[in-house]
């Protein structure tokens, strides 16, 4: 079907029942690259739509605002990728970094779709920028938004918009009415008014609970305080507790996230992509008693980066410092805040309120146990210690030129495992194990059914869209019958 | 730390970006600063002035107001090569015109129209000053071609002079090394705008729904400006080559371009005062408002004073209108180097410097 003929099908459907707003046939709960996939093709489909999103319009679009990329397979080069990724490749990457977490039927659908949804993406407005050389060697197997996620999201909207779908900011659904598995209603509060939403249908894409401590101290007790999150404050997970106490099947761990280390100095939340510290492999990192606790040289990118937030949360106070010295300070990506800096190690370590002689000591031991060998941080190379617990197995250099630097790190929380079940139709399954009729999820609220444990780059993305899309696509056509 | 409170923003904000990235496919400012660590007051002036202004980096930023980061890239930018101007202006004592600087230039076209009419009154006969005056050399009975060249060159020498020692001085703040081998790419980038359309979608001027409406009227002011150009070097090519004197007539060289270019200097700063107009308010640089109408507004004097006299060259008008258009367009050659012109000569050093950077950058990365 033509663009067009699809637009005035929809305006057909959208004057059918839009007039008094009493009855939507789709009703979408958030606002980011999910729920905007799933309105986009359910006004497509023909449905009227209406998006709640609880944060204001500066804020809309949950942690999407912070994302660069997705993920997607494809069998040829193109102008914004520099070559093929099969889905078989993405298959083996997704099964690596879950450590076999995942459904695999659920997955290989996903990264079928994803073929399909890296032209759909575009034909909504969304544009791609050229493919990288640089510092992220993702070109390959990631798109990138030119201009970011926030990017993304203002062509979705602006498309969403001239399709028909109404939007409304500020609005957090504080209520869901579920007859036998089957939505009838949503209450919804704005300007502390609460109103009665009704629709045919009902697509749950917004987000996880990250940036509920409370709900994060459930799954990991009291150190959650310590906790920094990266992305938006909005991403309570309301919707998600009110989904689970009417019935609807969870899957994955409440412990389960994409945490990294980023910069302790970073703001309780939204801080984005510049508190990324990504210079780990080039010193070492000690906890608050000056001791080294996991080998920083064990894996090169992206690996390493999804590891260390999980690590530092197990230390003391959750809090830990990479420390490197001259040699290493241009070597890797800059960040918002600039390293701490002294001119020994002593001096550092009472900058960092450490004690000095326990620092210098690991300091001198690290150094002592490193061998000779030829240092490219580009590769697995050859420089290690020997006879350290942990040994560092790669990138070992001694720390020995002076000024020294540091970084102090805590868990930054990317985005939750922790959601709903559904099947491939995006659909949610109850507690008793039936589908059930009206109700879908895409997004952060369903990525643990792809997605145990671990993260790969960009994959977050790719669930959003390939189950929005989906979503949207199946809530529609409900809606008709 | 840094010379100005604008710069030491810049520098805050050129840091946060570079931790970023995101933007990096939207223009030449942010490749420019990926090849940089930290940020001195040369190379932001430089980035200021690669800056085109699109706003996308604005609408596309998680960090843009009302989030704490408060990122603000085009505004800032602005800001700080609205100050740059003042900083590099020849002869130093000039650089105060561009503080209120719509005042400056609206003054010297006043005084330079005046004194045009008045020069005119004094010094040429009123009987053919107020008379119809037509065939070959008719400006010239109004005002001798000798002295009409000799004071329009003498302007013009000046501004150029003006400008050049401008650019040195920009050239050497921003630490770039000498050579011209990459003012061939310079040119192409300046000629298609390329960087005024936020990496693709267009330029956000008034808000995140991009449009090209910018480009096309600065495309229509600057190639109009070419073209008035144009009109007057045949013109003193004739006169001096081919012995023949304007004015011209209808369908000769010089009157089609000053036609032409006359039309595109009148739609192109309407348009793109119209777009000023338009310009989201969060990422307007309110100070260079003056500067930026000033300027627009010169370019539209001068095409519509030119039409008049095109039009009305066979009546007793003409001597007046003769005065009255060259009054403006020898206002504008005098405030050339001090206003909203010297952005273009500034943004195409600029861009040579980044196909300098450019190169040697990828040819180190092959």
């Amino acid at each position: 079907m033509s663009a067009t003929m699809v637009e005035s099908a929809s305006h057909k459907a959208a004057s059918r029942s839009k007039p008094g707003g009493a009855l939507h046939d789709v009703l979408v709960v958030g606002g980011g690259n999910a729920a905007l996939c799933a309105a986009i093709a359910a006004r497509r489909a023909g449905a009227s739509v209406l998006v709640v999103e609880a944060a204001p319009r500066f804020y809309r679009g949950g942690n999407t605002r912070h994302t660069r990329n997705m993920r997607c397979a494809h069998d040829t080069a193109t102008g914004f990728l520099s070559g093929p990724y099969p889905e078989e490749e993405f298959w083996e990457d997704l099964l690596r970094v879950t450590e076999g977490q995942t459904d695999e039927q659920l997955a290989r659908f996903m990264i079928r779709e994803s073929k399909e949804v890296l032209d759909w993406i575009v034909e909504q407005g969304v544009r791609f920028q050229p493919s990288l050389g640089g510092t992220l060697s993702l070109g390959r197997t990631n798109s990138f938004f030119l201009g970011g996620g926030r990017a993304m999201l203002n062509a979705l909207y602006q498309t969403a918009e001239r399709l028909g779908v109404e939007i409304r900011y500020d609005t957090e659904v504080v209520d869901l009415t579920i007859d036998d598995g089957a939505f009838v209603s949503a209450s919804a509060r704005k300007d502390g008014e609460v109103r009665r939403i009704e629709a045919r249908a009902l697509v749950a894409a917004s987000g996880g609970f990250e940036a509920n401590i409370d709900w994060l101290k459930e799954g990991w007790g009291e150190i959650a305080e310590n906790f920094l999150i990266r992305g938006t404050p909005y991403n309570r997970g309301s919707m998600l507790r009110m989904l689970f106490e009417r019935g609807v099947h969870s899957i994955g761990d409440v412990t389960q996230c994409h945490a990294v280390a980023i910069d302790a100095r970073a703001p309780k939340f939204d801080g984005g992509i510049i508190t990324r510290l990504d210079c780990v492999v080039f010193g070492i990192v000690v906890n608050q008693d000056c001791e080294r606790f996991y080998d920083e040289g064990e894996d090169i990118w992206p690996k390493r980066y999804a590891i260390w937030g999980r690590l530092v949360a197990r230390q003391p106070n959750q809090i830990a410092y990479i420390v490197f010295d001259a040699k290493s300070l241009e070597m890797f990506m800059p960040s918002l805040y600039p390293p701490i800096k002294a001119d020994s190690i002593g001096e550092l370590a009472q900058k960092l309120g450490l004690n000095p002689e326990k620092l210098a000591a690991t300091v001198d031991k690290f150094n002592a146990a490193v061998r000779p060998g030829t240092f490219d941080h580009t590769i697995l190379d050859d420089c290690r210690t020997e006879g350290l617990t942990p040994d560092k197995t790669h990138w070992a250099r001694r720390i020995d030129e002076g000024p020294f630097y540091a970084y102090p790190v805590r868990p930054g929380i990317t985005f939750t495992y922790l959601g709903v079940k559904v099947d491939r139709g995006a659909r949610m399954i109850m507690q008793n194990g039936s589908p059930s009729p009206n109700m879908f999820a895409a997004g952060e609220i369903m990525a643990g059914n792809v997605l145990g444990r671990g993260y790969a780059a960009g994959i977050g993305m790719t669930i959003g869209s390939v189950f929005g899309r989906i979503a949207g696509r199946e809530a529609a056509e409900h809606a008709r019958h | 730390m840094h010379a100005t409170n604008a710069l030491a923003e810049a520098d805050r904000l050129m840091t946060i970006c570079n931790s970023c990235r995101y933007c990096e496919g939207l223009c030449a400012v942010f490749p420019a600063m990926e090849m940089r660590r930290a940020f001195p007051d040369g190379d932001l002036n430089y980035l200021a002035n690669l800056c085109h202004n699109c706003g996308a980096c604005y609408h596309d930023c998680q960090f843009s107001p009302p989030h704490e980061f408060n990122v603000n890239v085009p505004k800032v930018l602005a800001r700080t090569r609205a100050e740059s101007y003042e900083q590099y202006a020849w002869p130093p004592v000039f650089a105060r015109a561009f503080r209120r600087n719509g005042l400056v230039v609206a003054s010297v076209l006043a005084l330079c129209v005046a004194g045009f009419v008045a020069g005119f009154m004094a010094l040429s006969d009123p009987r053919v000053m107020f008379s119809a005056q037509t065939g070959p050399g008719a400006f010239f009975r109004i005002m001798p071609h000798n002295v009409m060249a000799t004071l329009f060159g003498a302007a013009f020498l000046f501004a150029i002079v003006a400008i050049a020692m401008g650019v040195r001085a920009f050239w050497r703040d921003i630490g770039a090394p000498i050579g011209v081998g990459d003012i061939g790419q310079a040119a192409d980038d300046a000629a298609r705008l390329r960087y005024l359309d936020g990496g693709g979608a267009g330029c956000a001027n008034g808000s995140e729904r991009p449009s090209d409406r910018r480009r096309l009227f600065h495309h229509l002011t600057f190639y109009g400006f070419m073209l008035c150009f144009a009109a007057t070097s045949v013109a003193t090519l004739y006169h001096y080559l081919l012995h023949r004197e304007a004015p011209y007539p209808w369908y000769d060289l010089p009157v089609v371009f000053g036609v032409l270019g006359g039309l595109g200097l009148i739609v192109g700063p309407l348009g793109l005062l119209s777009e000023k107009w338009r310009r989201d308010p969060q990422t307007r640089d309110d100070a260079s408002a003056g500067m930026d109408a000033a300027f627009l507004a010169m370019l539209l004097a001068t095409s519509v004073s030119g039409f008049a006299l095109l039009l009305l060259r066979a009546t007793p008008a003409m001597g007046t209108l003769l005065a009255l258009h060259l009054g403006v367009v020898f206002a504008l050659f005098v405030t050339l180097p001090y206003g909203k012109f010297v952005h273009g000569v500034y943004r195409f050093a600029a861009l040579t410097r980044y196909a300098q950077e450019r190169r040697e950058f990828l040819g180190g990365h092959k």
